[in-house]
């Protein structure tokens, strides 16, 4: 640490005169960062509204409860319906990423430029919110099941694809020369050597996206894809809440089975 | 005609010449070891012996086939031929057994017979057949992943019998096997060797199973053969200069 001296006796202290003055400045600028940033939060709000919050919080609550019980029945339809977008999807989209990944993994491409254009389509796939996707598609085919299938499908080949390739990239590169030097052709040493490597990550991937897409396609509904999300969506703009209520309590449980069976799989595969 | 002829290869990766200028040939029926320390160029020759490296210089000839200058499948043909064996076992441990053992198989089966074997694994009676000479019937149809150190390594012995090939190549085949194991995975090569009448070439750390079970040893260092010479002429002098020091040397 630097020193000074002060009548022939020694000093020492953390920092020397400028550092400290530099550091000093920087607690500054910081702290009147913090505080433009609060002024700006600040005069967005309309402060009134977040004082009776907890109020209106406790109201709507209490309008949920009881839970509209008789209702119920009806939901049975959009509730199997959703399970089948979130289903179909994650085969789609698994499908469509199986070869995918290969042509992007650097160990697998058949050559840079086909490497670039997977990559690419996974990174498109990825960058759009499945929510998204589904306004687009509703626009595109008109409101249904079909447009939540492949709004979830399109999804799910990016985060899979990712995951794909990624393990693909991890394998162990020795039991692949072992095979090739059987005289294998190129497939077969796919067959032989790389798929078995993968094969558990890929199916543990794979259930992982179809428990995340349970979640998701709960909400295509709200833009007209089909599913529980369009009783969700008519239940609060009708502001029945008893409804809503059980919606969620639904959904909860459905999401708790997807839960339950993806993690049943995991265990029996890896 | 010799089996493997090579004629003055160089093999580099980057600036480091892992093979330099080496000529070298290897006749049916012969037991070849090459000894050398870490880094001598012995895993490398192997790996241009059966073409799964082709060298930056120079012209390794298989089975009267210069490597280098075939056809992807017109080298796999001749790979049919080559058997190796690696060091740290090389199988595909999330694997069954048999399909290790029917890999094999692969440089004869057609895409569809591979497949279709990993569902239904096919010739199972010579993989049994295999893993009986080897004394590891009974794991068939274990994970190959659960089985011990020995029992992988007799394993991927089993796969070079299953493939049947006129020579066998062996890259430090007991280096992480005990000192019993090793010399009983080395005399089961010697014996299946000698029973079909097929050519090895084994790279070992040990000089004493070279001596044991070869009848032709290649000193290298550095990437130069700095001896070949029937068993029987080496010398312990030889060795020790093989293995001496950089700056002693």
């Amino acid at each position: 640490m630097p020193v000074s001296e002060l009548n022939g006796q020694k000093i020492w202290q953390r920092r020397d005169r400028p550092t400290a003055i530099k550091h000093w400045l920087m607690w500054l600028v910081g702290t009147l960062i913090v505080l433009w940033c609060w002024q700006i939060i600040s005069d967005a709000t309309t402060w009134a509204f977040v004082r009776d919050s907890p109020e209106q919080a406790m109201q709507l609550i209490a309008r949920m409860f009881p839970p509209n019980v008789a209702y119920a029945p009806t939901l049975v339809r959009p509730l199997w319906d959703t399970l089948n977008i979130a289903t179909l999807g994650s085969i789609m989209g698994v499908a469509i990423a199986l070869p995918i990944s290969f042509l992007a993994a650097t160990n697998t491409t058949p050559h840079p430029i086909v490497r670039s254009i997977a990559l690419l389509m996974i990174v498109t796939s990825r960058s759009i919110n499945s929510l998204i996707w589904a306004l687009l598609l509703v626009a595109i085919l008109g409101p249904g099941l079909l447009a939540g299938v492949l709004a979830i499908g399109l999804r799910s080949i990016g985060f899979v694809g990712k995951l794909f390739f990624e393990a693909i990239e991890e394998i162990d590169r020795e039991p692949v020369e072992a095979v090739t030097a059987t005289g294998a052709s190129e497939l077969q040493v796919l067959s032989y050597g790389i798929v078995p490597q993968v094969l558990p990550t890929f199916v543990g991937v794979s259930v992982f996206r179809w428990d995340i897409n349970i979640r998701e396609s709960t909400v295509l509904g709200l833009v007209g894809a089909g599913g529980i999300g369009v009783q969700l969506s008519a239940a609060v703009n009708g502001l029945q809440w008893g409804r809503v209520c059980t919606i969620f309590i639904v959904i909860f449980l459905m999401v708790l089975f997807s839960e339950w069976v993806s993690a049943k799989a995991r265990k029996e595969i890896i | 005609m010799p089996l493997f002829d090579l004629q003055r290869v160089t093999q580099r990766f980057g600036d480091v010449a892992a093979l330099a200028e080496t000529s070298l040939s290897i006749y049916p029926g012969e037991r070849v070891a090459l000894v050398g320390s870490s880094g001598a160029g012995k895993s490398t020759l192997l790996r241009l012996l059966n073409g799964t490296l082709l060298p930056s210089q120079g012209e390794v000839w298989a089975l009267g086939h210069p490597l280098g200058r075939l056809s992807s499948r017109q080298r796999r043909r001749v790979q049919r031929q080559i058997g190796t064996i690696y060091q740290q076992f090389h199988l595909v441990e999330p694997l069954r057994v048999v399909h290790n053992v029917n890999a094999g198989h692969l440089g004869r089966w057609p895409l569809w017979k591979a497949v279709l074997s990993l569902v239904y694994p096919l010739e199972r009676d010579r993989a049994i057949a295999a893993l009986h000479r080897v004394g590891i019937p009974e794991k068939l149809d274990a994970r190959t992943e659960n089985l011990s150190g020995g029992q992988q390594q007799r394993v991927a012995i089993a796969r070079v019998l299953v493939q049947n090939p006129l020579v066998i190549l062996a890259d430090e085949p007991v280096s992480s096997l005990d000192p019993e194991r090793s010399r009983d995975v080395m005399a089961l090569l010697r014996e299946l060797v000698v029973e079909d009448g097929k050519t090895l070439v084994v790279s070992l750390h040990t000089v004493e199973l070279a001596r044991q079970f070869c009848d032709r040893i290649i000193g290298l260092r550095q990437g130069r053969i700095v001896f070949d010479a029937p068993t029987a002429a080496i010398s312990d002098a030889m060795l020790t200069q093989l293995y001496a020091l950089e700056d002693e040397g």
